[in-house]
C-alpha cells in the first residue's frame, strides 16, 4: 500500500487552496531552475530511467516519446500538446488535476518544454470542463505574474508560453491526430501516421502530445529521483496512478495508488467494497469503456498494471475501474458503451463509421434476445473486421467492449436469446 | 438527435449578427494565443463567445447561422469551414434552446448509478418530452449526452456550465424545482462529498503535514 508520503497529488480532493501559494506550501515550483539546468538531455535521460509510461490509455514510454523530438530545429517551431480531452467512460482522473493541482501541470509543462526544445504549449481541455478550464487560465495567470512561465520562465532564460484551449464536445479528440486537427481549428479527424506528430505536428511543426496526468507527474519525479518512481509499482510498471472507481461500489471515488496493486484491494480499501459483497460481483471493466470486461474469477486475482491486465486480455487503459454487480444487464452495459462509439465515431473510415452502427444495432437486438444464436459468431468477426482496418483506434476501443462480452459472457447471451424464442408470439398487432 | 437538415435557412434564425464589446475583448485575447496566419484556430473560441453572447442577449445560448458567416469573415475561412466544425462538436447548438440546458450523461458509470431516474425526472419536473425538446415554458432544453468525465460521481447532470453529480430522481427533481424558482443551487455534488473523494471522507492525504508532502530538491 502506498503511503501518503508516496502521492505526488496531494491535493487530489481539493482540501487545500490550489493556488501558487497553496501549491508552493505543498512543494511544487520549488527549484525549478535549478531542475531546468540540467539541460534538455539529462532531464529526458532521467524521465526514461523512472520507467513513466503514458497515463492517457496506451502505456507508452513518457521519456522515448520526449527523444523523438528533432534534436537541432530546422526553423520550424517545437510544440508541446497536453491532451486534457479526458472523455474516456470511467474516467475522471485529469478533472481533479486541473481543478486541484493546475501548477503541477504547469510547471510539468515548462520541464517537457525545455526537454523537447519547444517555447510553447497548448493544454486542449474537454469542452465540458468549463469550470476546470477557468481554473487552469487562473492558475497560468498567476504563473506568468509571478515570472515562473513567459518571457524568463523560472529566470532560467527559457522562453515558454502556456494557452489554454476548449474543446467542444468530441470523444475523437483524445485521439492526438484528430486533437492536433482540432486545434487548427478543424473538424476532430484523425491524421495518418506517419508522418508521426513528432516529426509533423501541430501546423507541420514538431510536436508531443502528452496525457494531463503524465506530465503532472514529472517535477516530482525529477525532484525525488527516477529511482525513488522506479522502484514503486513493479517491473516495466512503475510509479503511482490515479484510479478512479465506479459503478457498483459501496464508495465510488478516485484514489492514486502504486501500479500493480491487486483489483480487489483497491475496490474494497478504497472504494467500500461491492455493493452487496465481493460475492455480489459479476463483472469488472480495469480500464476505461474501450478495454474488455473481466469476469469475477479473474477479478479476484489480477493486478492493476499495464502487463498483467494484458496477460488477461484486458488493459490498464486509463485505470478507470468500472464495477459491475450481479444485478447488472451485462448485455445492456455493454450496448451503451457501443452506443457512445457510434455517437462519437468521426466518420471518416468506413469500418468503424459503418461498423459501430451496426454492433449497436445488433447489440440492442441482443439486449432483448431478438436473434438467431449463429449471430453471435456475426457479430465476433465483424468485431475482427472493424479492428485495425481504420486509422485510429476507435474502431479498435469499439470493438473490444463486444469481444469481452462475447469471450466472458456468451452463455449468457445465449440464455436470453433461448428466453426471447421461448414466449409466446403475440397473436396480432394492435 | 434533432433534425439539422435545413437548419441553416429555418424561420428562427436572425438575418444579422454582431459581436457585442463583451465579446470582443474576449477575442482580442485570444487571437494572440495562435501563430500569424494560423487564426483558423480561434474558431472554437470563437463559436464559444457567440453562443455566451446569444445567452447573454436573449437567454437562448445557440449559435445562429450569421454568427458563423461573421466568425468565418473574422478568421479569413471559407464559410463552410465554419458550418464544418459547428455541426461537427456537439455542444455548438444549432437551434434555440431553454434558458437552462439539462445535458443528461446516459453512458454506462452513469447509467449502472441510476440515470435513468435522472432523466424521468427531468420529464416529470422540468416538463421536458424526451431528449433534443424544450419544455412549454421555454426555461429548459433537455439533451443526451456522452460521458462528461466526473463519474466516480455519477449520475450527473450538467446544466448550462455546471455539473450537478452524486443525483438521484427526488434530488433531481429538487434541483430542477429550484431553477423553476430562479434559484441556482451551488453545483458538485448533491450529498455533500468533499468532490471525488469517498463518501464520508478521504481515506488518503489525511494526515499528510503539507510542508512534507514533497521533500526539498537535494
Amino acid at each position: 500500500m502506498l503511503s501518503d508520503k508516496d502521492r505526488i497529488f496531494t491535493n487530489l480532493y481539493g482540501l487545500h487552496d490550489w493556488r501558487l501559494a497553496g501549491a508552493r506550501a505543498r512543494g511544487d515550483w520549488d527549484g525549478t531552475a535549478a531542475l531546468l539546468a540540467r539541460g534538455r538531455d539529462a532531464l529526458i535521460e532521467e524521465v526514461k530511467a523512472s520507467g513513466l509510461r503514458g497515463r492517457g490509455g496506451a502505456g507508452f514510454p513518457t521519456g522515448m516519446k520526449w527523444s523523438f523530438m528533432p534534436k537541432q530545429s530546422d526553423g520550424r517551431p517545437h510544440y508541446l500538446v497536453v491532451n486534457a480531452d479526458e472523455s474516456e467512460p470511467g474516467t475522471c482522473k485529469d478533472r481533479d488535476i486541473l481543478r486541484h493541482d493546475p501548477h503541477k501541470l504547469i510547471e510539468g509543462c515548462l520541464i517537457a518544454g525545455l526537454a523537447m526544445g519547444a517555447h510553447v504549449a497548448y493544454i486542449y481541455v474537454r469542452g465540458e470542463f468549463y469550470n476546470e478550464a477557468a481554473r487552469l487560465q487562473a492558475a497560468v495567470d498567476e504563473a506568468y505574474d509571478a515570472g515562473l512561465i513567459g518571457r524568463n520562465a523560472c529566470g532560467s532564460g527559457w522562453e515558454f508560453d502556456v494557452y489554454v484551449h476548449r474543446g467542444a464536445g468530441a470523444y475523437i479528440c483524445g485521439e492526438e491526430t484528430a486533437l492536433l486537427e482540432s486545434l487548427e481549428g478543424k473538424k476532430g479527424m484523425p491524421r495518418l501516421k506517419p508522418p508521426f506528430p513528432a516529426a509533423v505536428g501541430l501546423y507541420g511543426c514538431p510536436t508531443t502530445v502528452n496525457n494531463v496526468e503524465s506530465i503532472a507527474v514529472v517535477p516530482t519525479i525529477l525532484r525525488r529521483g527516477a529511482a525513488w518512481f522506479s522502484e514503486l509499482g513493479r517491473p516495466k510498471n512503475a510509479g503511482t496512478k490515479i484510479f478512479c472507481i465506479s459503478g457498483h461500489v459501496n464508495k465510488p471515488c478516485n484514489v492514486e495508488e502504486e501500479l500493480g496493486i491487486p483489483l480487489r484491494e483497491l475496490i474494497e480499501r478504497y472504494a467500500g467494497g461491492v455493493r452487496g459483497g465481493w460475492d455480489n460481483l459479476l463483472a469488472v471493466i480495469p480500464g476505461g469503456s474501450s478495454v474488455p470486461v473481466l469476469p469475477r474469477e479473474i477479478c479476484d486475482t489480477v493486478l492493476m498494471d499495464f502487463d498483467s491486465l494484458r496477460e488477461v486480455r484486458s488493459g490498464l487503459g486509463t485505470a478507470a475501474v468500472i464495477v459491475m454487480d450481479k444485478s447488472t444487464d451485462i448485455i445492456k452495459a455493454i450496448a451503451r458503451l457501443s452506443q457512445f462509439y457510434k455517437h462519437e465515431s468521426c466518420g471518416q473510415c468506413t469500418p468503424c463509421r459503418e461498423g459501430t452502427g451496426w454492433l449497436m444495432r445488433v447489440m440492442y437486438r441482443l439486449v432483448e434476445g431478438r436473434a438467431e444464436p449463429g449471430e453471435i459468431d456475426v457479430l465476433e468477426q465483424v468485431t475482427r473486421q472493424i479492428e485495425g482496418h481504420t486509422i485510429c483506434a476507435l474502431g479498435d476501443a469499439a470493438a473490444w467492449p463486444v469481444q469481452g462480452l462475447i469471450r466472458h459472457f456468451r452463455p449468457v447471451i445465449e440464455e436470453r436469446i433461448a428466453q426471447a424464442k421461448a414466449r409466446p408470439m403475440p397473436l396480432a398487432a394492435e | 438527435m434533432t433534425d439539422q437538415t435545413d437548419v441553416g435557412a429555418a424561420s428562427f434564425q436572425p438575418a444579422h449578427f454582431a459581436f457585442d464589446a463583451e465579446s470582443e475583448a474576449e477575442i482580442s485575447r485570444v487571437l494572440g494565443r495562435y501563430p500569424a496566419g494560423k487564426q483558423a484556430s480561434a474558431v472554437l473560441p470563437l463559436l464559444y463567445f457567440v453562443q455566451r453572447q446569444m445567452g447573454r442577449q436573449t437567454g437562448s445560448a445557440w449559435v445562429p447561422r450569421a454568427a458563423m458567416d461573421e466568425i468565418a469573415r473574422r478568421l479569413a475561412m471559407a464559410p463552410i469551414r465554419v458550418y464544418e466544425v459547428a455541426t461537427f462538436y456537439t455542444m455548438f447548438q444549432l437551434r434555440p434552446v431553454g434558458r437552462f440546458h439539462l445535458q443528461v450523461c446516459t453512458t454506462t458509470p452513469c447509467w449502472l448509478r441510476g440515470s435513468d431516474e435522472v432523466v424521468a425526472a427531468c420529464r416529470r419536473t422540468a416538463g421536458v418530452g424526451g431528449f433534443g425538446e424544450t419544455s412549454a415554458d421555454g426555461l429548459f432544453t433537455m439533451t443526451e449526452v456522452e460521458c462528461l468525465g466526473a463519474c466516480v460521481n455519477a449520475p450527473i447532470l450538467q446544466v448550462n456550465d455546471d455539473f450537478y453529480e452524486d443525483l438521484d430522481g427526488p434530488r433531481t427533481d429538487a434541483l430542477l424545482a429550484a431553477l423553476k424558482r430562479g434559484e441556482v443551487p451551488p453545483p458538485g455534488s448533491t450529498i455533500g462529498r468533499q468532490t471525488s473523494a469517498p463518501e464520508g471522507g478521504p481515506q488518503t492525504l489525511v494526515a499528510l503535514p503539507l510542508a512534507a508532502a514533497t521533500p526539498p530538491a537535494e
